[in-house]
């Protein structure tokens, strides 16, 4: 259906004035991604653009979009070299797809692949583009190394100098400390805490117990080990590198075994730490894709439609002093998006909740199901409610898959638009997903899909 | 995978000593790439019957130049045995020795072809020697061509003439680059089925075509071949291999299905997905194959019945499926690769060479099924080909294996695909429940 050439449409009613054009759908396709390396694992000596790249190239070659000039891409890095200002053009480039599909790079950590899949499916929505790929990708292996700030001071300063006296005052301020490179952290900046710290608060506060948390990390493993062995991930993945499963899965980790690990965050809380590396995500290489498109473009090239991408909602905490967790955003996103729509958490079939550890997706639910925080924070008449713990994360989740920051919606949403298709019509109406992911600086982003 | 020592051999001071001590002298085979011209000179078609006289007509109308009697010391590009009427053995010699005295014109990378009758539907014994008789002057000869040149037959079936569309079909193919690495092969045409493509360059266009086994080896140049004749392509490999069949499938505008042909419902899955993304199947090819190499004494059970389960059971499931199918109805072709090791046998491949048989045995018995849809259904058997799985193989061994048939050097993966290619193609319809050997006309087996 690729035509030579950039054709632009011939004048049509919407130049007789400026309109507003309605909306229409925007549908999932399908997806693909690369399994999740441990970091420092298969994909160690993997960059960021050879990870995306490799995931687009498996989502052209399943759908047959080699040389389609698709309406836009988007996707982005946690983790970014500086040099990496156009990833996801120069991974489109480097691609089997036309070298003339516009491309933009989007940062929102861990909502990130996410937050790509809710804007270019309203562009699909509006009528911008009939096409579109998302994307992300995050390499805890590739990291960049920074200099430091001192470093960085005087060399910037050596470039402005123009006589060799003035070189060498700048160079005899160089001290040996200035020398040792800076390593990414996953720090707040504002609080000094890693994430996992703050989650340990947030575990505290709403009182989640160690063996709650390794039982959703054992679901967690189980789950997606169910899936690796029945083929679900058949048309969702591309092998890489040698690797055809998530390297972190372990189906056969068991209860004790989880309980055997020692606490690595909230230390400092004695013997009420409860985070292990076990109920905690490791750091992940990996890359995902997700196809979207308006369903006729789907229809003329006679591809799937899985599922629609109904609607989403950002949230944000203050997290700085003290009043939410960290990760706690998605606990007021998910009502309000819920409330637009008239729904309820009944109403959804399946719930994907990012298991960033296992105690924020336990935190979460535990203050929805909280009287107090429903009327005071939420300001709803009591609780918001509860969830059916059967339909959470059931072909698995970040525990078990691993989490490559902005790499982990498309993996959610290509999962969640294959699970509803499969489910389909029920009780006169589609089978509904609820996806949440949190994400650093205390944001939330979070979406509802619904079964083509 | 390169032959190093035919490249040595085939040009310089290497090639006159070669000749001096009696070593092998293979050279570089003429192989089809389009655009190419379809013989290298002059076709010279023997024969006094009427079948000959409209043969010539029609290979006339094809623009090439074509003789009813060689001239003197012209050099050629073809030598056609028309021996449709053959009713005593004594009739052989007429035609034969005619093509004798051309021989030594034939160019580099001649042909020579019979067109005769299968024995088994003879009149009479006399008719039924002298049909039987053709089968083993053919392939003496094959063996005495030299330079590349290579001899096969077409096999017409009683009440054909050599003009039936699969005959033509048949003897373009051999005539052509296409059949490069094919030699002292005999084809049947049974049936009238079948018609010469509008465009030669394009002859699967418009053809949906799935290729299993394809992320690697001879099935991705399976795909390769496909795609250039013009047919859109579904390539199917395990999940395990996605990521080399993703880049075949993006180098041949294909889409990939990650899928394990032994599972159940894999026919189901390909046609379902042949369908819904292309609106239609028309071509199957059972390429995927494992070897698990072992003598019988030390064969485990894994080893047997994986070899088994994918290189034949796999096959009959999909076959079933398709068959059962009202999307497979139309003019639809199977094409599996058996193994010259299911002929010969093979010294630790009792299981390979099991399985590989077992794929002659379903596609003479496939082929009514097929035939009754207007379809067919026939096998390729390569040699020795130039693979990644070759390769593996001791060099001596190696050198050896390569150099015991009458081109004198290993096959490619594309020698194999130009023949699945032809059996796929409408030029083929009037052949069915055959196996065609792509060996070289290996000296085991034979």
């Amino acid at each position: 259906m690729s035509i030579d050439g950039q054709s632009v449409p011939g004048p049509g009613a919407a130049a007789q004035g400026t309109t507003v054009p309605a909306t229409r759908r925007a549908v999932i396709v399908g997806g693909n991604r690369i399994p999740f390396a441990r970091a420092g694992g298969a994909y160690a000596k993997s960059s960021n653009q050879d990870m995306l790249t490799a995931a687009l190239d498996g989502l052209i070659a399943r759908f047959g979009l080699q040389d389609e000039r698709i309406g836009q891409v988007a996707a982005g890095a946690v983790l970014k070299h500086s040099r990496d200002f156009n990833l996801t053009r120069e991974a489109v480039l480097g691609s089997a797809l036309s070298a003339e599909t516009p491309v933009y790079d989007l940062q929102q950590a861990c909502a990130t692949g996410l937050e790509t899949v809710v804007g270019l499916a309203n562009k699909i929505k509006l009528g911008q583009i009939d096409s579109a790929i998302s994307g992300g990708v995050d390499s805890a292996s590739d990291a960049p190394v920074v200099v430091s700030e001192g470093l960085r001071e005087i060399i910037l300063d050596l470039n402005r100098a123009k006589t060799l006296p003035q070189r060498l005052q700048i160079l005899s301020r160089l001290r040996p400390k200035d020398l040792a490179p800076l390593a990414p952290g996953t720090s707040e900046p504002r609080t000094g805490l890693s994430m996992g710290e703050h989650q340990a608060l947030t575990t505290a506060q709403w009182k989640i117990t160690r063996e709650a948390q390794d039982e959703l990390a054992l679901n967690s493993h189980r789950n997606l080990g169910a899936a690796f062995d029945s083929g679900f991930f058949d048309d969702l993945m591309t092998p890489y590198r040698g690797l055809t499963r998530d390297a972190n899965l372990r189906a056969d980790t068991s209860m004790e075994k989880l309980a055997s690990l020692k606490p690595v965050f909230g230390r400092n809380l004695g013997a009420d730490a409860t985070m292990t590396a076990g109920n905690s995500t490791p750091l992940t290489d990996g890359a995902s894709t997700v196809l979207l498109a308006s369903e006729e473009w789907a229809d003329a090239r006679d591809l799937p439609k899985l599922a629609a991408v109904v609607d989403a909602e950002a949230a944000a905490v203050d997290f700085v002093h003290g009043k939410d967790g960290l990760l706690m955003a998605p606990v007021f996103a998910v009502p309000r998006l819920l409330a637009r729509h008239n729904l309820t958490l009944a109403d959804i079939d399946y719930f994907e909740i990012h298991e960033a550890f296992a105690a924020t997706v336990l935190s979460t639910l535990a203050a929805w199901e909280d009287d107090e925080f429903g009327r005071t924070r939420l300001g709803l008449d009591g609780a918001f409610g509860s969830i059916d713990r059967s339909r959470l994360n059931v072909n698995g989740s970040s525990l078990a898959a691993g989490h490559p920051f902005a790499a982990t919606g498309g993996r959610i949403v290509a999962t969640l638009a294959k699970m509803l298709h499969a489910k389909g019509n029920s009780n006169g109406r589609p089978a509904r997903g609820l996806v949440s992911v949190c994400a650093a600086g205390g944001q939330g982003v979070v979406a509802i899909l619904e079964s083509l | 995978m390169t032959d190093t020592y035919t490249q040595l051999v085939s040009s310089g001071p290497a090639r006159s000593l070669a000749k001096k001590l009696g070593l092998p002298q293979p050279v570089a085979l003429r192989r089809y790439e389009p655009g190419q011209p379809l013989v290298t000179g002059p076709v010279v078609v023997q024969g006094s019957t009427a079948g000959a006289d409209k043969l010539a007509a029609e290979l006339l109308s094809w623009n090439l130049d074509v003789r009813r009697h060689a001239v003197p010391a012209e050099k050629l590009g073809a030598i056609i045995l028309v021996l449709d009427e053959l009713e005593h053995p004594a009739d052989l010699e007429k035609p034969v020795l005619a093509a004798a005295a051309s021989l030594r014109d034939l160019r580099p990378g001649g042909r020579v072809i019979t067109v005769s009758h299968p024995a088994s539907e003879a009149s009479s014994p006399a008719s039924a020697a002298a049909r039987q008789g053709v089968d083993g002057f053919l392939r003496s000869l094959a063996k005495e061509l030299r330079a590349g040149a290579t001899g096969n037959g077409v096999l017409l079936a009683d009440g054909l003439p050599p003009t039936s569309p699969s005959s033509l079909g048949a003897i373009r193919f051999f005539l052509s680059g296409r059949s490069a690495f094919v030699d002292g092969q005999f084809l049947t045409v049974s049936s009238e089925h079948g018609e010469l493509p509008g465009d030669p360059e394009k002859p699967l266009a418009g053809k949906v075509a799935v290729v299993t086994g394809a992320a690697r080896g001879i099935g991705a140049q399976i795909a390769r071949t496909l795609h250039r004749d013009g047919a859109t392509l579904v390539l199917v490999d395990i999940p395990a291999a996605g990521d080399q069949l993703a880049a075949v499938a993006n180098g041949v505008r294909a889409t990939a299905l990650q899928l394990d042909i032994s599972a159940a419902d894999a026919g189901q899955r390909i046609l379902d997905h042949a369908v819904q993304r292309h609106g239609r199947l028309d071509i199957v090819v059972h390429n995927a194959g494992i070897t698990r190499d072992k003598l019988l004494a030390n064969m485990d059970q894994a080893r047997w019945s994986s070899v088994i389960n994918i290189n034949i059971a796999a096959q009959l499931r999909i076959n079933e499926a398709l068959l059962a199918s009202e999307h497979f109805r139309s003019s639809p072709r199977i094409v599996s690769v058996a193994s010259t090791s299911g002929i010969a046998g093979n010294r630790g491949q009792t299981n390979y060479a099991a399985s590989k048989a077992g794929v002659m045995g379903m596609v003479h018995a496939t082929a009514p099924l097929l035939a009754a849809r207007g379809g067919t259904i026939n096998a390729v058997a390569p040699g020795f080909i130039e693979t990644e799985m070759t390769a593996r193989i001791p060099f001596a061994v190696r050198e050896v294996a390569r150099r015991l048939n009458s081109l004198q050097q290993g096959g490619l993966p594309s020698d194999v695909a130009e023949t699945i290619a032809f059996l796929a193609s409408d030029a083929a319809g009037g052949i069915n429940g055959e196996v065609l050997r792509v060996c070289g006309q290996n000296l085991v087996g034979a």
